[in-house]
C-alpha cells in the first residue's frame, strides 16, 4: 500500500548482513537479523524523502550490505549450514530464547500497529490531506520502517532473508486482488500468511531433505495466483 | 460575530522573495473568497498557514479565533485531484471515513457512530451509488465528490479548497463547484478557493484575494477584474475582456494565460 515492497527486500538483505555479524561475534544470528534490520529501518528514515528516491537509495545501501554479510560469513568457520538457514530460513532450529523474542517482538509490533492504524492508513493513502489534519505523517513514515524491520526479522526466522517476500508481500497483493475494503484486506492478508506458513511446515514432514521455504514460497504463490484468476473476474463489477 | 478566518498585516518571504506583506483579509461564515493569482505567487502557502502548516514572517493568522495548529478540527481541506493506484485497497466510504477519525489514534470512537456519519456525508454529496467502488477506478469528478464529503463530514466552520477542479473536465468542475455552494449554503461553512481559473467559480464568488508581484487586492470580482487594478498588480499593461457572463485576462506579451495554463503540468 505504501509503495514498499523493494523496502522490504532491502530490509531483508540487510537483517541477513545482520545475521551474519551476529553468528560472527556473539554465535546469534536472530539477535544480530533484529540489529541489522533496525539499524536499515534507521538509514533508510534518515536518508528518505519520496517513494522514487527512496527505492535508488535503498539499492545502493542493499549492495554495499549484501557484499558486507558475504565477507562476515567467510569469516565464520562454524557451522556450514548455519550460513543456508539465514537465507532460506530454519523454522526447526530456532531455541527457546529465541521464540521468546520473537514472540515479544510480534505482540509488541501488533499492539503498535493496533493504535496508529488509521493515522498510518490516513499517511499511506492520502498524505497531503492527513497532514493537513495534523498527522504527524514524517513521525510515522520512521515508525513503520521500524515495525516493518521487526516484522523482517520475524518472517525471516522461517522463511529466510532471501524468501521473506513471499511472507510480506504476497499476500497482502493476493488479498488486493479480492477486495479493495482496507480492514478485510489486513485480515485477509495474514490469513494467507498463516495459511501458506502451516501449510509449507506440514507439507515439508513429507519430505527429509526440502525445507519448509520451499513449500511456504510455492503455496504463497499458489494464493495469489488463484486471486489474480478469480479478483480479475470481480473487478469490472465497478467500472 | 469572529470572523472565520482572518490575516492581519501578514507577511510571507521565502529565500529572500516577498512573496505578499502588509495582507489584511478576513472571511465570514458563509462567505466564498476566491484566492487568485500566477503561479508562485503564494496562494498555496496562504492555505498552509490557515492550516497551521507553514509560519508568518510577520503579521497574525487565526482560524475560528485560534491559531491554526489549535484549530484543525475545525477546517476542512480538499486538495487538487490525485492519481491513485487502482489496486489500492480503499472505497469511497474509506477516504470519507478517514475525515471522521483517521487523525486519530487507537479506538477512540464507536465504528456504528462512524458508519452513521459516513453514509449521511456520502448522502450529502450524492455519492452512495459508488461509495464501495475502489477509489482507484473512480472518474476525477467521483473523487472530488467523496474529498468534499470527507471534508465537510465534521461539519467545519471553514473549508479550504487547493485547486479542487484542476484536470476535471468542464461538465465536472461545473457538478463539484454547484454542490460545494450547495454544501456550504446549507451549513453556513466559509469557504477560502484556490485556483488559477476564476470563471467556473464565478457565480458563487462573494470576494475576491489576487495576489501578484508581491502585491495584493481583495474586493468584489467586479472591483478586482478590471484592467487599472490587474496591470497595478502586476506592473504591467493587463486587458480584462468580458465574453458574455466570463472574464478572460489578457497580458501584453501572454504572459497571464501562460500562468494560467502551464501551471502544475
Amino acid at each position: 500500500m505504501r509503495g514498499m515492497a523493494f523496502a522490504v527486500h532491502g530490509t531483508s538483505e540487510l537483517a541477513f548482513t545482520g545475521a551474519a555479524g551476529g553468528l560472527l561475534v556473539a554465535d546469534n544470528a536472530v539477535a544480530g537479523a533484529l540489529v541489522g534490520a533496525v539499524v536499515v529501518a534507521a538509514l533508510l528514515t534518515a536518508l528518505g524523502g519520496e517513494a522514487r528516491e527512496r527505492d535508488s537509495t535503498i539499492g545502493v545501501v542493499l549492495a554495499f550490505g549484501l557484499g558486507a554479510g558475504v565477507f562476515l560469513l567467510s569469516k565464520y568457520h562454524g557451522f556450514a549450514t548455519a550460513a543456508t538457514n539465514i537465507l532460506f530460513g530454519d523454522i526447526f532450529g530456532v531455541s527457546n530464547g529465541q521464540l521468546l523474542l520473537l514472540l515479544a517482538i510480534g505482540a509488541a509490533v501488533g499492539a503498535v500497529m493496533l493504535v496508529i492504524r488509521r493515522p498510518l492508513l490516513f499517511a499511506s493513502v492520502d498524505p497531503e490531506v492527513a497532514e493537513a489534519r495534523g498527522v504527524p505523517v514524517r513521525a510515522l513514515g520512521a515508525v513503520f520502517l521500524l515495525i516493518l524491520a521487526l516484522t523482517v526479522t520475524e518472517a525471516a526466522q522461517i522463511v529466510g532473508t532471501l524468501l521473506v517476500l513471499s511472507l510480506a508481500i504476497s499476500p497482502a497483493a493476493a488479498a488486493q486482488r479480492l477486495s479493495a475494503n482496507p480492514v478485510a484486506v489486513t485480515w485477509l492478508s495474514i490469513g494467507f500468511a498463516v495459511l501458506a506458513t502451516e501449510g509449507g511446515i506440514v507439507a515439508s514432514l513429507a519430505s527429509d531433505t526440502v525445507k519448509p521455504s520451499v513449500f511456504i514460497t510455492a503455496i504463497s504463490f499458489g494464493i495469489y495466483l488463484v486471486a489474480r484468476v478469480t479478483g480479475a473476474r470481480r473487478r469490472p463489477a465497478y467500472a | 460575530m469572529a470572523p472565520v478566518a482572518e490575516l492581519r498585516d501578514a507577511a510571507m518571504r521565502l529565500g529572500g522573495r516577498t512573496l505578499w506583506d502588509g495582507l489584511d483579509v478576513s472571511v465570514e461564515a458563509g462567505e466564498f473568497l476566491a484566492v487568485l493569482g500566477p503561479n508562485g505567487a503564494g496562494k498555496t502557502t496562504l492555505l498552509k498557514v490557515l492550516l497551521g502548516l507553514a509560519e508568518l514572517s510577520g503579521g497574525s493568522a487565526r482560524v475560528a479565533g485560534l491559531a491554526p495548529q489549535e484549530g484543525r478540527e475545525r477546517v476542512g481541506y480538499v486538495p487538487q485531484l490525485r492519481a491513485f493506484d487502482r489496486q489500492l485497497p480503499l472505497r469511497g466510504r474509506d477516504l470519507v471515513r478517514l475525515g471522521f477519525d483517521g487523525h486519530r489514534s487507537a479506538l477512540a470512537r464507536s465504528n456504528g457512530d462512524a458508519r452513521r456519519a459516513v453514509a449521511a456525508a456520502l448522502e450529502a454529496v450524492g455519492a452512495s451509488a459508488y461509495a464501495d467502488a475502489p477509489i482507484g477506478l473512480l472518474s476525477g469528478g467521483e473523487q472530488q465528490r467523496l474529498r468534499i464529503a470527507q471534508a465537510l463530514l465534521g461539519r467545519p466552520p471553514l473549508l479550504l479548497c487547493d485547486e479542487p477542479l484542476l484536470s476535471l473536465d468542464p461538465s465536472h468542475q461545473h457538478e463539484v463547484t454547484a454542490l460545494l455552494d450547495r454544501r456550504r449554503r446549507e451549513d453556513s461553512t466559509a469557504v477560502v478557493f484556490v485556483t488559477h481559473e476564476i470563471n467556473p467559480v464565478l457565480p458563487y464568488v462573494d470576494r475576491v484575494l489576487y495576489l501578484a508581484g508581491g502585491r495584493w487586492a481583495v474586493a468584489s470580482p467586479d472591483e478586482v477584474f478590471t484592467s487599472e487594478r490587474l496591470s497595478a498588480l502586476y506592473g504591467t499593461a493587463i486587458d480584462v475582456v468580458r465574453v458574455r457572463d466570463r472574464i478572460v485576462v489578457l497580458g501584453a506579451e501572454g504572459e497571464i494565460e501562460a500562468c494560467h495554463h502551464h501551471v502544475h503540468a
